[in-house]
């Protein structure tokens, strides 16, 4: 048992690609790295579990960016390489990534993004990074070779927090789950509501075992049996593990915002506004199902690369970087602004939506919190308060 | 026989009291048509007029209104005076925006979800062919000569020159991100086509198909990402183009000589198609947020009066 690994390379069965090599055509060659994650069983059967969370994303943009490049005489093609859970990804990467390709959508965990971005061939290597949302990537670990597509943690709590202003629902009562990223997700929200001037009135730790579904009833009111009051439970269960059994059954009738309940995405199947009902449909139609945030991330990366390489005219990994990092980059998001990345972490920026299970509540950012250059920059670390700073990201 | 009496006698009173024109107005969420009176700035009436109506085109001889209802995937002809429902034409799904050609016998019908442009003989009410454009394709005109076709596609970004007399593709021209809506001047020799994400308005050569000019956008208070053009109209000398700038709630004057940006007029929230009046005195905006329409008097160059309409206006026609 020598082979660690197993990559596959799954058949496109697109007409498109069958030009590849068309002559005096550009080829942009794009490479998908995925590692499987081992992901918990669901809390319950009424969702399937989706496999291959990204990849129709991104083949789905490859199509797109052929559309123009059947114009522009430039054809971009995908690859893909999908790890599983206890390969190893450096491994794939020097062997079949590096040195072959310019341009990688990588659907990876947080620690093996930068560990694969710290190779020493993934240098002349850009890494649009379609999956990760940690705050600590885009600052003290951020990497100059890395693109973030989706928005990070504390994106998505101000666009929370912003609503929660707006609406004027001021106290907070925050319930954090017992994993590393609860906890760093429960750190967002406490940067949130010191930054919207939001009052945490109690914090506590869920430690009731996670069969939620045979005690939620008489466990979550004594749980949630707290001295202050408040105007929402704020739940930090990022893998969903007790959070849907909150609603309904506090000890008070509050609302449930945060990682279930109202949830800040880059992406939800209510979104229908800005033409996201073309790309919505165009996305079941492929893959079956509907469009999950990575399949966006990956879609958003992959068209990146399009649009500087249809504006660049290269193929090159230099003009597409500084063209991607350029005022002129506006990219089509489906959200109803131009979406860019922010120079000083490389994060696109981007709106954030907050939706419910079955209807879009709001897309941040709300109306009225205003910023000088965009709007978009009241979200997230905005560029005084960034921690990334290339010079020693590159030590 | 009473009600032939009562239906001429209210079509009288209809003539007489539009002496001026009449402006229709879709509304996307209302599922109906406004008519608004321009010249007292009121609105007359609302009728329903089927599911989520988005484009609206009046034929050359003011009889005809065609309106694109989306959700019912079709275009209905509906009589200007009447407002009777007289047909329906075969657009395939989804249509949204779709362009009559200047004979009034052909209508283009952009099919956002399958990529398609649809070619409809209005006479036969039958498709003629389906053309392939790029990915989701939204803006179309024909050119006042009949000679060219422009499909804008806003994922492939892409101008798409469609020749009128045999129906193919011929050209390609690369715009800025999400190209929206496309016209030409009344001369043919150049067409405008607004960019939404890339916040541009690009001028292009009918002769050789390439760039002429790219014009931005600079309003102050404005940020830059809040300036994304859709609508735009030129007048029939070629002297001044308008450009509606959406969610900038604003109308750019353009110069179509100098191609520099003369001015911005202030108008309701999310501004998304314009009109002129016949005399091209006055410009009419939808406004989609504000649910309203503007009214510029084109001589001063202010707007003059806002009416509100219903919810979601989205196309805007006027006939004489």
């Amino acid at each position: 048992m020598s082979v660690s690994f197993i990559v596959l390379q799954l058949a496109v069965p697109n007409f498109l690609f069958a030009k590849t090599t068309k002559k005096g055509n550009l080829d942009i060659k794009i490479a998908y790295l995925m590692q499987i994650q081992k992901v918990r069983p669901p809390l319950s059967n009424l969702d399937p579990i989706v496999e291959n969370k990204g990849v129709f994303g991104a083949e789905l943009a490859i199509e797109d960016n052929n559309t123009t490049g059947e114009y522009t005489k430039q054809t971009f093609s995908l690859e893909k390489f999908i790890v599983p859970a206890e390969g190893d990804v450096a491994e794939v990467f020097n062997k079949n990534i590096a040195k072959k390709f310019a341009f990688v959508v990588t659907n990876l965990a947080p620690d093996i993004t930068n560990k694969v971005a710290d190779l020493d061939a993934a240098k002349d290597i850009l890494l649009f990074d379609a999956a990760t949302v940690d705050d600590a990537l885009r600052n003290k670990d951020c990497r100059a070779n890395v693109l973030h597509l989706l928005p990070s943690r504390a994106m998505r709590t101000d666009a929370l927090a912003q609503y929660l202003m707006k609406k004027r629902w001021t106290k907070w009562f925050l319930v954090v789950g017992a994993t590393e990223e609860d906890k760093r997700y429960a750190e967002a929200i406490k940067r949130s509501a010191k930054k919207f001037n939001m009052k945490i009135v109690q914090e506590k730790p869920w430690e009731h075992t996670f069969d939620a579904r045979r005690t939620a009833q008489s466990d979550v009111a004594v749980f949630t049996q707290i001295d202050e009051d408040y105007d929402v439970l704020v739940v930090a269960d990022e893998q969903g593990q007790f959070g849907e059994y909150l609603d309904y059954r506090t000890w008070i009738p509050r609302p449930v915002i945060g990682t279930q309940g109202l949830v800040a995405t880059s992406w939800h199947r209510t979104h229908e506004q800005w033409g996201a009902t073309q790309i919505q449909n165009r996305f079941k139609e492929k893959a079956g199902r509907w469009m999950e945030e990575q399949d966006y991330g990956a879609y958003l990366a992959v068209r990146s690369i399009g649009e500087a390489a249809t504006r660049t005219k290269s193929n090159e990994l230099k003009p597409i970087k500084d063209y991607l990092l350029s005022d002129p980059f506006a990219l089509q998001g489906y959200k109803g602004t131009p979406l860019s990345f922010r120079p000083w972490d490389n994060q696109l920026r981007q709106p954030v939506l907050l939706a419910a299970p079955r209807s879009l509540v709001a897309v941040a950012p709300i109306e009225g919190f205003l910023h000088p250059k965009t709007e978009l920059d009241t979200l997230g670390y905005d560029q005084p308060e960034t921690g990334c700073q290339w010079s020693k990201a590159h030590e | 026989m009473n009600k032939q009496v009562i239906s001429s006698v209210l079509s009288l009173i209809l003539a007489a009291s539009a002496q001026a024109e009449t402006v229709f107005v879709t509304l996307e969420k209302d599922n109906a048509l406004a008519l608004i009176d321009p010249v007292e700035g009121e609105l007359i009436k609302t009728v329903e007029i089927g599911q989520r109506p988005r484009g609206i085109v009046v034929s050359p001889d003011n009889k005809v209104l065609y309106i694109a209802v989306s959700d019912d995937n079709t275009v209905k002809m509906i009589d200007a005076e009447t407002l009777k429902e007289i047909g329906t034409l075969p657009s395939s799904d989804d249509p949204e925006t779709f362009a009559l050609n200047p004979k009034g016998d052909r209508l283009y019908v952009s099919n956002e979800d399958d990529s398609m442009v649809t070619v409809i003989d209005i006479a036969k009410k039958k498709v003629i062919k389906q053309i392939k454009v790029g990915v989701e394709p939204e803006g179309i005109t024909v050119s006042p000569d009949n000679r060219w076709v422009i499909s804008a596609s806003e994922t492939t970004n892409m101008l798409h020159w469609i020749d009128a007399k045999t129906n193919e593709i011929v050209e390609n021209t690369l715009v800025d991100a999400r190209p929206r809506a496309v016209t030409f001047t009344a001369d043919s020799k150049f067409a405008w086509a607004t960019s939404e994400m890339g916040s541009t308005l690009t001028i292009v050569d009918a002769n050789t198909k390439q760039i002429l000019k790219r014009i931005t956008f600079e309003i102050q208070g404005v940020a830059k990402d809040k300036v994304q053009p859709v609508g735009v109209v030129i007048d029939k000398e070629s002297k001044l183009g308008y450009v509606a700038l959406g969610p900038a709630n604003r109308v750019a004057v353009v110069n179509a000589q100098t191609y520099e940006v003369e001015k911005y007029l202030l108008v309701g929230q999310r501004v998304w198609n314009l009109a002129f009046s016949p005399d091209q005195k006055r410009l009419y905006t939808t406004n989609g947020v504000s649910n309203d329409i503007s009214i510029i008097d084109l001589d001063s160059q202010t707007v003059t009066k806002s009416v509100g309409v219903g919810n979601f206006p989205w196309g805007v026609a006027v006939k004489p």
